[in-house]
């Protein structure tokens, strides 16, 4: 029997396995039984951070399929977002179906009118963008107020308990691992996405349009597809938010959201997934950080107390965007590698 | 054979002729070098074979049908690939995937089979993965092959840019100005490979390019374009000695 070392790649098709080494998958077993067993022995409100956090990865990915990998500016990810809850609200509520479906409706209705959106956005590029997309999204919002016979208006609409085999998922802990899945097989899904075909024409799309469509790229159908795909994902992620929250308003879903979810990806990393991730998970801690350190310079300097409130968050939500533009510009997802770099190299810094 | 025709070209931007009544044909097989003066319309004339602009009037005919009316991606289908005059690759991909982008058109999978990266989408991968290190073997940009191609000097870049060109398997390739800025040793190696590429591969190529002296070693034959028009064309030899050429170059009563 010949035993391999596996450091030398013997086909191409051992080249392109998504995890390349034996550590990196023991590092990520081990870290999905670190979330596995968390109901276990974790703190509620820690599950209940990571289910937000999971709901802002699933649609923080969708966002960065169109924004940092595609190159097309969307300011209309919240309204995806809301479009998915409804259509979760309304059927799972109103008619009663079963959450997969429900699921699957939520993405498939986003995803028709993110296509409708992307034929007369095609020929509009960078701020023209983000303007038509800004008003898609004010325009959904009054849609969702003015049309209460469907959406309930500005009293929201409440959204039926997911049940599993008759099982009811009605508490955080429980349908943390409902979330969880979702959010594994997105991650998956995005990423064998982006390191195929499609994705390849996305990324020349948007490092250099012409010389992607000379080389044979419709780009045309390419970037409906991009999105097309990033509302679909954007759908699963509202449906995950209805479930989670139970009730929805029109107001969960305003321009802010689309912005919070534009902080996420600058700040965890352009066209990258790892920094999807890091970017969603770091801007959901982001008002729980703020809240800490108000506590404790309330403990230091007396004169603040009570001074804090929610609105410190939005404007640490602009200073981290700059902060990131200026000095970071690769993100979260560039830091990470350079650390990584660095215990590599270590002890020789170069 | 006459592999592609261009008859009576037309092109202008506003007030500007950029190429007017252009007719060329180039046959198969053979290495046809573009040269004239800076402005003369070499590169519009690119643009207009590859689809990218719109002329106005005449026509070019690919094996005998008009691409006049096709979109870039579907000329590129067809077979004719090109490089551009300032490198024009996706700087934050790889090499691999840059090349494997020049085979985007040959991949039949769809982001379905993509997100599960299973089945055909796999396969293709691996399929058109060996015939990119293909590609990667002819050019001697092994060493290179994972690296992030805005990393790379500018030399290498141009060589990549071959490359993708290169692994769309075209029939045509349209060159536009493959040794700009570089050295002479890399100039010779350019030439040695746009060679290879007519005798091993068998491409037709179409090549707009300063360097006289190179064209005059490697070109089969020669269009000499001057403010847009056509000013003579023939092999090296009677390129050289005609006048108009030199005047063009060099200025009236030289």
């Amino acid at each position: 029997m010949v035993i391999r070392s596996k450091t030398f790649r013997e086909s191409y098709y051992e080249d392109i396995k998504l995890f390349q080494t034996v550590w990196i998958r023991v590092w990520i077993f081990l870290f999905l039984i670190l979330l596995a067993t968390l109901p276990l022995w974790g703190n509620p409100y820690v599950i209940y951070l990571i289910n937000l956090s999971c709901i802002a990865v699933v649609a923080a990915l969708g966002l960065n399929l169109l924004i940092g990998y595609t190159g097309q500016i969307s300011l209309a990810h919240a309204a995806f977002i809301a479009i998915g809850a409804y259509t979760t609200a309304i059927l799972s509520s109103k008619v009663g179906l079963p959450f997969w479906a429900c699921l699957f409706a939520s993405g498939g209705v986003a995803a028709a009118i993110g296509f409708g959106l992307g034929i007369p956005c095609l020929r509009l590029k960078g701020l023209y963008l983000a303007m038509a997309t800004m008003s898609f999204g004010v325009v959904l919002e009054n849609v969702l107020i003015t049309w209460d016979k469907l959406t309930g208006g500005v009293r929201g609409i409440n959204v039926a308990k997911i049940s599993l085999f008759g099982y009811p998922l009605d508490s955080d802990s429980k349908i943390y691992y409902f979330l969880l899945v979702i959010t594994v097989l997105v991650i998956l899904g995005i990423k064998n996405l982006v390191r195929t075909r499609v994705g390849r024409a996305f990324i020349a799309i948007r490092d250099r349009d012409i010389a992607a469509e000379v080389m044979g790229v419709n780009i045309t159908a390419y970037k409906v597809m991009a999105f097309t795909i990033s509302s679909f994902v954007a759908g699963i992620a509202g449906g995950m938010y209805g479930y989670t929250m139970g009730y929805i308003h029109p107001e969960h879903f305003t321009l802010l959201l689309s912005i919070q979810y534009l902080a996420m990806i600058i700040v965890g990393g352009l066209g990258t997934i790892l920094g999807s991730i890091f970017g969603a998970v770091f801007i959901i801690l982001v008002p729980e950080l703020i809240k800490g350190i108000a506590r404790f310079s309330e403990l230091l300097i007396p004169a603040l107390k009570g001074k804090y409130n929610e609105e410190w968050n939005i404007a640490a939500f602009g200073l981290l965007i700059m902060i990131f533009l200026i000095f970071e510009a690769g993100g979260l997802h560039g830091i990470w590698g350079r650390i990584k770099t660095s215990f590599k190299n270590w002890p020789y810094t170069y | 054979m006459d592999q592609l025709e261009i008859k009576n070209l037309t092109l202008a931007f506003g007030g500007i002729v950029a190429l007017h009544q252009v007719t060329m044909k180039i046959r198969k097989g053979e290495i046809h070098a573009v040269i004239g003066p800076n402005g003369a319309g070499k590169t519009s004339l690119f643009n207009c074979i590859s689809g990218v602009y719109k002329p106005m009037e005449g026509d070019i005919r690919y094996e005998e049908n008009s691409i006049l009316h096709k979109k870039p991606h579907q000329i590129a289908s067809l077979g004719i690939a090109r490089t551009f005059q300032n490198i024009e690759l996706f700087r934050h991909m790889n090499v691999i995937d840059n090349l494997l982008l020049g085979r985007h058109h040959r991949f039949r999978s769809g982001p379905l089979s993509g997100v599960f990266f299973w089945g055909r989408a796999l396969r293709e991968e691996i399929k058109h993965r060996r015939k990119v290190e293909e590609v990667i073997d002819f050019l001697e940009i092994e060493k290179v092959r994972k690296k992030t191609v805005g990393t790379l000097p500018y030399g290498i870049q141009k060589r990549v840019e071959l490359g993708r060109a290169l692994s769309m398997e075209p029939k045509i390739l349209l060159l536009d100005e493959p040794t700009s800025g570089m050295n002479v040793e890399e100039t010779e190696d350019i030439a040695r490979f746009v060679l290879d590429i007519k005798e091993e591969l068998e491409v037709t190529v179409i090549m707009v390019e300063h360097d006289i002296a190179m064209v005059m070693d490697i070109a089969d034959w020669i269009t000499v374009l001057n403010f847009g028009s056509k000013i003579a064309e023939g092999t090296p030899f009677e390129i050289q000695t005609n006048p108009k050429v030199i005047e063009a170059y060099l200025g009236e009563g030289s």
